[in-house]
């Protein structure tokens, strides 16, 4: 094979922009930048629109930075799991040094420029998050024990908090309860995941709970986790950013992930195997609709209190 | 033979060219967008210069206070040493 014939592979491999954007995990992003704007919307203290649409921005190219560089971390598990090996780097169209430059450098771009647009705090919580998601979750936690997407779930518990800072500079109860919210929601949410898609975490050697401690203790856990989280959704509805709305929204939104989550502990494998796992997947797509309908009601409730409308319930 | 101008390079990576050529053009608009909403959203016009990388200790809080309380004591000293001399030429 000549130099030619090389040169030839190589750039027929060449990335475009969408490759260098599905580094950044757009559907994660979606999240990320939704509950941002949820935190930025809810907060008491006014902003200027263009200073709020570059925070979002800041905060969803950090976030994509930290994917970045979690991608650039675990692109020899992502080649061996089904649903991560057609990503930039398993598929070739990316390589680990360019996922590297682009995490690190659109870290350092999106710290600093929300730093100059807003505040510290809110750039010091971003930095924080893109450091959690990058160290604490991918080269730690991820591969080394049971728990880690508990703790590793705080990650993608910040850009609220950091969309209130964005707005006040400061932290206060209810950005903490917006952060619980998504803290305590992460993990029924990927154990109900990890329970339907069960072999791909076992041959990438991730200690999934479902690996290590056997799919009815996940289930146990999916249950004990709902306890706290109904308890912090539920307590957000009484804060300053909480209301009528907002609380009939949780306690429906709540009664049904419950039902999803007691049958889903209530169930045996066998069970599970026989319906293809369909409460589980059920679940799932449940707990998506769970997190979207609390930050959405949250944002309702914030438009209804700007226009007046939350009088009428004595609020 | 027909000289070919443009590389095969080019066009390949076209795509990849215009997109960062896009994100440059965003990240001007946005500084740009910035620092109007910045400059607009002082109160004092005192402030824009702090941002000149020139210390100016006139800019330091207090300093105009103090530099009109210099001038009031320059112009009692005056108009004490007027009297002065006043008092002396009618002596």
């Amino acid at each position: 094979m000549t130099d030619a014939t090389n040169q030839t592979q190589t750039q027929t491999q060449d990335a475009q922009m969408g490759d260098y954007f599905a580094l950044m995990k757009p559907r994660v992003m979606q999240l990320v930048v939704f509950t941002a704007f949820v935190g930025l919307v809810v907060a008491p203290v006014g902003i200027n629109p263009f200073i709020g649409f570059v925070a979002i921005l800041c905060i969803a190219v950090g976030a994509g930075a930290s994917a970045s560089l979690n991608m650039w971390w675990d692109a020899d598990i992502d080649a061996i799991m089904k649903r991560t090996v057609k990503r930039p780097i398993p598929s070739g169209t990316v390589s680990e040094g360019e996922a590297l430059g682009i995490g690190l450098a659109l870290s350092g771009f999106s710290i600093v420029l929300l730093f100059l647009a807003t505040n510290a705090l809110a750039a010091g919580l971003l930095a924080f998050t893109i450091f959690f998601y990058a160290v604490i979750y991918s080269m730690w936690l991820k591969r080394s024990t049971p728990q880690n997407i508990v703790i590793g779930g705080a990650a993608g518990a910040f850009p609220p908090m950091i969309g209130w800072a964005v707005a006040t500079g400061s932290v206060s109860i209810e950005s903490v309860l917006m952060f619980a919210l998504i803290f305590m929601w992460t993990p029924p949410h990927f154990w109900a995941l990890a329970l339907f898609v069960k072999s791909d975490y076992g041959d990438a050697g991730v200690p999934m709970l479902t690996e290590t401690h056997g799919r009815t203790v996940t289930r146990k856990h999916i249950i004990a986790y709902c306890a706290p989280l109904v308890v912090v959704a539920l307590w957000l509805g009484f804060t300053s950013i909480g209301g009528p709305f907002y609380l009939v929204v949780a306690v429906a939104l709540n009664i049904w992930f419950l039902k999803g989550c007691y049958a889903i502990w209530r169930r045996t494998d066998a069970d599970s195997d026989a319906d293809n796992h369909a409460v589980e997947k059920h679940t799932f797509k449940v707990s998506l609709y769970y997190l979207f309908g609390h930050f959405g009601a949250l944002m309702i409730e914030a438009l209804l209190r700007n226009y007046g409308l939350t009088s009428w319930a004595g609020w | 033979m027909a000289m070919k101008v443009e590389h095969e390079i080019h066009s390949r990576r076209k795509g990849r060219n215009m997109g960062v050529g896009l994100l440059l053009l965003g990240l001007i608009g946005i500084v740009f967008g910035l620092t109007v909403v910045k400059v607009l959203g002082l109160t004092d016009i005192r402030q824009l210069e702090k941002f000149d990388h020139v210390a100016r200790p006139q800019l330091e809080p207090g300093a105009l206070e103090a530099a009109e309380r210099r001038a009031a004591d320059v112009a009692a000293e005056r108009a004490a040493a007027a009297t002065a001399t006043q008092e002396g030429a009618t002596e």
